[in-house]
């Protein structure tokens, strides 16, 4: 059975990226994968309907602006959350957050 | 100069001390005054730039192993026992109390930080500021705060200046530590019209423009210039000033 919450997470620092998609997989219903590139990440959500890309840490300032970019104007119903802190700290309560928007 | 006429437009916020989040993990006791890893409180998230302030105590010998951090200004500042740090940008220390230490954390650091005694606790603060900018160059610090020998005054110890007093970050922030003796007066005038200050009372009790606060109580305000404080017992505080829109 399909996992009911899918994230996407992009980040450039691949230890990070892990250590991130475990958190985040460690969760009942959520079901995150991750990429660390912008086309990467276009591949996975021309395939897919994401809840939440989360925007992760490494990436150029053209990278994040080409990721807003394409999110806002190509996936209108996923809610783009930048990620602070790198590991367990803000997790949740960055994904909490965006749920209550999405 | 402080207006208390000014007094009637601030907006306020307080966090009492048993009001806290908190997470025992038997080695490690951590009280979160806003939304920190199990912790989640909607209406705790943040004060402006300041998104962490946790109140931890790790037992001796114990520890927090390898792990990573990315895009956040770091600051720990050790309140009791020795504190030892180890970071992938081939940074080794200890700090103690009366010193502070900043990491900006940027595109990604990882580091270690353990109780340096195996039989006493280590008790400290770890404050997270969203920084602003993101992606930058991975940098610690680490300098003595100047309390002891300046009693009864607000002493700066974080800018956003390398140039200026106490460590530095990536964001318009400004810490100040206080031991005021009881009686004591102190006027605290913001940097910035944009900012908000939080007051984080370490030991002893304190009233802010009239407002009473206990030992780990918190008190923010903003949309105000100045804020007058009053030590009601010999007191030990900590101001964080912050962007409240960053």
């Amino acid at each position: 059975m399909e996992k009911e919450i899918s994230i996407l997470v992009i980040g450039a620092h691949e230890e990070i990226l892990t250590v991130i998609l475990r958190l985040l997989n460690k969760m009942d219903n959520w079901n995150a994968i991750g990429v660390n590139s912008c086309e990467e990440l276009i591949k996975q959500c021309s395939g897919k309907n994401f809840r939440v890309v989360l925007l992760g840490g490494g990436l150029s300032a053209e990278q994040e602006q080409a990721v807003k970019q394409y999110v806002v104007e190509k996936c209108p119903d996923t809610t783009l959350v930048p990620h602070y802190g790198g590991g367990s700290g803000l997790l949740y309560a960055e994904i909490y957050g965006a749920l209550k928007t999405a | 100069m402080y207006n208390k006429k000014l007094k009637i437009m601030a907006q306020t916020v307080l966090h009492t001390a048993d009001s806290r989040g908190g997470a025992d993990h038997g080695w490690l006791k951590s009280y979160h005054t806003f939304s920190f890893a199990g912790y989640y409180n909607p209406e705790r998230l943040n004060f402006g730039a300041l998104r962490v302030l946790n109140d931890d105590r790790v037992d001796g010998g114990r520890g927090f192993g390898e792990h990573p951090h990315d895009n956040m200004e770091i600051i720990s500042i050790p309140l009791e026992g020795s504190l030892e740090h180890k970071d992938s940008i081939g940074n080794v220390g200890v700090i103690d109390p009366g010193e502070i230490q900043v990491m900006s954390a940027g595109t990604g650091i990882y580091h270690a930080e353990y109780n340096k005694n195996k039989n006493v606790p280590v008790k400290f603060l770890q404050i997270w500021v969203f920084p602003n900018k993101r992606n930058v160059e991975p940098r610690y610090d680490q300098q003595i705060i100047q309390t002891a020998t300046h009693p009864n005054e607000l002493v700066q110890i974080l800018s956003p200046d390398k140039n200026d007093q106490g460590v530095w970050i990536h964001q318009d922030a400004w810490f100040n530590m206080g031991n005021l003796e009881k009686d004591h007066q102190v006027v605290y005038n913001f940097h910035k019209k944009e900012s908000g200050v939080y007051v984080f009372v370490l030991e002893g009790s304190v009233s802010v423009d009239g407002q009473k606060l206990a030992t780990r109580d918190g008190y923010g305000i903003w949309d105000t210039s100045a804020i007058e404080i009053t030590a009601d017992t010999d007191a030990r505080i900590l101001l964080m000033e912050v962007p409240m829109e960053f």
